[in-house]
C-alpha cells in the first residue's frame, strides 16, 4: 500500500500550486454557499443516519487532508485520534452521563491532548520514517482499547444515549440530530478553511514548499508542524466523537489501522491538497461501502480497485480534476 | 572584541574520522565584507555550514556578537540577526514574488505566527514594505510572479530581498554568484555592495574577480585549515596560495 501511496503523496503540491487569486476565493464562497444549501436539502432526500455517517467521514478526511496537503505530514496513524475521541465521547456520554455537546467535547479535548503527546514525538522525523511512528503510536493505542476495561474490549461501548443536547433538545430523532451533525461539521469545514488562509497558513505554505530557507528566516518550524498536528488530531478527534453519539457506538473498529488506511484513501479519492475534496471522498467512499454491503467482502476488493484507479488514472482526485480544469485551486 | 562581529575558535568538524574543518580560528571584522574562498574541497561549505548552524562541530566555538552561538538552533541564529542564503537559490517556489519577502517581513515584524484563526488579509499591513523591498532589488514588475518562474538571476535577488526583510546585522552568502552569467554577476555584485552598507558581510565565493572587487578581507581555506588571511593583494602573492590552487588542478 505504501508504494502505491507514494506517486500520490508527490502529486500532493499540484492543486495548491495554482495562483490563489480574487476569483478564486469567489468561487470558494459560491462552494461554500453551495455545500449549505446541500446539507439542509439532501435529508429531504436521502437517509439522515448515511448523510451523517458521511459528515463524519468527511470531517475526519477534512481534518487528515490540513495535514498531509498542507503540512507534507502522512500521519497512518490518524484512527487513534477519531478513535479515542470516539471512546471518550461514548463513555462520558454513557457512564458519567455528560450531556451530548459535553460529551463531544470531551473526546475532541482528549485527541488534541493525545496528538500533542504523539506529535511531540513524531514531528522530528519526516516522510516515511513520520508515518511509520504514527503507525506504531495508533497501534499501541488499539492494543491499549482491546485490554483496557473501560473500552469494553471487543464488545467497544455499545447503547450510548444520545441524551439532550445542552440537557434541553432531545436528540433521539435523527433529523433533530443531523441538525447537530451538520453545523458541527459545517463548523469544522469553515474553521480548516479560516486556518489554510491564515498567517499561520502561510508559514506553512513556507515551510511545505523550503523547510531549511524557512528556518534560515527565523521560524521554529517544528513548533509549526507540531501546532498543524494537533490541530488537525483534534479535528479528526471531533469527528470521531461526533461519531460515536450518531451510531451510539464505539468500537474497536474507529481505533483500528484500516480506519487509518480509510482517511488516506477517502482523501486521495477526494483530492489531496484541495479545500474539498475530502467532502467529494468522504460521498464516494461511503457511498461505496453503504450500497455494495450485499457483496460483503467484496467491498474492500471494489475499493482497492477504486484505489489503483484513483492513483494511476487521475492523481489530482475527483475535486483536484474539476480544479485543475477549472484552472482555480478549490 | 567589540570590533568583531563574527569569531570562530579552534572551529573543528569531523566525518568518520575525516577532518573537513580543522581548527579554524576565523575573525570577521565588524561591516566588512568578508570572503572565504579555497579549491574545491578545501572545507568552505562545511565551514559555512557550521556558521550557520546547520551542522554542529566536533570541537570549537563560535561567537557572534560576542555571545557564544556554539549550540544555538538555526531559527534562532536568524534571529539574533545572523542570516544565511543558500548555494542553491531558495526561495519559496509557489509564493508570489511578493509573498516570498512578506513571509520574512512577517517573522520580523509579527515574531511568530501562530494565529491560526484570523484571516491572512492581516498580513496586507505588510505589503507596502514588501513592494519596497522587492523594487529595491529591481523586481517590481515580477512582483505577482511566481517564484518557480523567476529566472536564475531573478531568484538569487529575491533570495536578498527576503533576507533583507529580516534586517540582518550580518549575512552569510553562500557562493551568491555561483551558476550565473555575466550580467547577472555584474547586477548581483552591485547589489551586495549596495546592501553591505552598515553590514557585514561574509560570502563563500568561486569567483576570484568577485572576491578581488567586493571583499576588504580574504581568508584562504585548504585541507580544513587556514591558509593564508589577509586582502587580495596580499593573499594572491603567496605562495602557498598558489600552490594550493594550481595543485589542485587550477592551471
Amino acid at each position: 500500500m505504501a508504494d502505491t501511496l507514494a506517486p500520490a503523496i508527490e502529486a500532493a503540491p499540484i492543486a495548491p500550486t495554482l495562483p490563489e487569486s480574487k476569483d478564486a476565493r469567489a468561487l470558494h464562497r459560491m462552494v461554500f454557499v453551495g455545500i449549505a444549501v446541500a446539507l439542509v436539502v439532501l435529508p429531504f432526500v436521502l437517509y439522515p443516519v448515511f448523510l451523517m455517517k458521511v459528515l463524519c467521514f468527511a470531517l475526519f478526511a477534512l481534518a487528515f487532508n490540513l495535514l498531509l496537503g498542507y503540512g507534507g505530514l502522512l500521519s497512518f496513524g490518524h484512527a487513534a485520534y477519531f478513535g479515542m475521541a470516539s471512546y471518550l465521547s461514548a463513555y462520558s456520554a454513557k457512564i458519567w452521563g455528560l450531556t451530548p455537546e459535553l460529551a463531544i467535547l470531551c473526546g475532541t479535548a482528549t485527541a488534541g491532548v493525545l496528538g500533542f503527546v504523539f506529535g511531540s514525538l513524531a514531528i522530528r522525523r519526516q516522510g516515511i520514517y513520520f508515518a511509520m511512528i504514527t503507525l506504531a503510536l495508533a497501534q499501541m493505542v488499539f492494543f491499549f482499547a482491546l485490554q483496557s476495561k473501560f473500552t469494553g474490549g471487543e464488545d467497544g461501548i455499545q447503547a450510548v444515549p444520545r441524551g439532550h443536547l445542552f440537557g434541553l433538545v432531545s436528540l433521539a430523532d435523527d433529523r433533530v440530530l443531523y441538525v447537530l451533525v451538520a453545523s458541527i461539521f459545517f463548523g469544522g469545514l469553515l474553521l480548516i478553511y479560516r486556518i489554510i488562509h491564515s498567517p499561520f497558513g502561510q508559514v506553512l505554505k513556507a515551510i511545505r514548499d523550503n523547510e531549511p530557507r524557512a528556518i534560515s528566516l527565523g521560524y521554529r518550524t517544528h513548533h509549526y508542524k507540531l501546532a498543524l498536528f494537533v490541530l488537525s488530531t483534534t479535528l479528526a478527534g471531533l469527528a470521531g466523537a461526533t461519531k460515536a453519539i450518531v451510531f451510539q457506538l464505539a468500537s474497536l473498529t474507529d481505533v483500528h489501522w484500516s480506519m487509518s488506511g480509510e482517511v488516506v484513501l477517502i482523501t486521495l479519492v477526494g483530492g489531496l491538497g484541495t479545500v474539498f475534496g475530502p467532502i467529494a471522498g468522504a460521498l464516494v467512499i461511503v457511498t461505496m461501502e453503504n450500497y455494495l454491503a450485499p457483496f460483503g467482502a467484496w467491498v474492500t476488493i471494489i475499493q482497492g480497485v477504486v484505489f489503483v484507479v484513483c492513483v494511476l488514472v487521475f492523481r489530482e482526485g475527483i475535486v483536484g480534476m474539476i480544479a485543475r480544469w477549472a484552472k482555480r485551486p478549490l | 572584541m567589540s570590533d568583531l562581529a563574527l569569531e570562530t575558535d579552534g572551529l573543528t568538524m569531523e566525518f568518520k574520522g575525516f577532518r573537513a574543518v580543522s581548527d579554524v580560528a576565523l575573525k570577521v571584522a565588524r561591516g566588512s565584507i568578508h570572503a572565504l574562498i579555497g579549491p574545491n574541497g578545501a572545507g568552505k561549505t562545511t565551514c559555512f555550514n557550521l556558521l550557520t548552524k546547520f551542522l554542529t562541530p566536533t570541537a570549537g566555538s563560535i561567537r557572534f556578537n560576542g555571545r557564544d552561538i556554539t549550540r544555538t538552533k538555526p531559527a534562532d541564529v536568524a534571529r539574533l540577526g545572523l542570516v544565511r542564503s543558500f548555494q542553491i537559490s531558495a526561495v519559496f517556489p509557489h509564493l508570489t514574488v511578493k509573498e516570498n519577502v512578506r513571509i520574512a517581513l512577517q517573522r520580523h515584524r509579527r515574531g511568530d505566527s501562530f494565529d491560526f484563526w484570523r484571516s491572512q488579509s492581516v498580513l496586507n499591513a505588510l505589503d507596502s514594505e514588501a513592494l519596497e523591498l522587492v523594487e529595491a532589488v529591481g523586481l517590481s514588475s515580477f512582483a505577482e510572479t511566481i517564484a518557480s518562474e523567476l529566472s536564475y538571476g531573478r531568484k538569487r535577488a529575491l533570495e536578498i530581498a527576503t533576507t533583507l526583510a529580516l534586517s540582518p546585522e550580518m549575512l552569510l552568502l553562500d557562493e551568491p554568484m555561483a551558476g550565473m552569467g555575466r550580467e547577472d554577476v555584474e547586477r548581483t555584485e552591485a547589489l551586495i555592495r549596495r546592501v553591505s552598507e552598515g553590514r557585514t558581510i561574509l560570502m563563500v565565493e568561486h569567483n576570484l574577480s568577485v572576491v578581488a572587487s567586493l571583499s576588504n578581507r580574504i581568508t584562504v581555506l585548504a585541507r580544513g585549515r587556514i591558509l593564508a588571511e589577509g586582502d587580495y593583494a596580499t593573499v594572491s602573492r603567496d605562495p602557498q596560495v598558489i600552490e594550493a590552487y594550481i595543485g589542485a588542478g587550477h592551471a
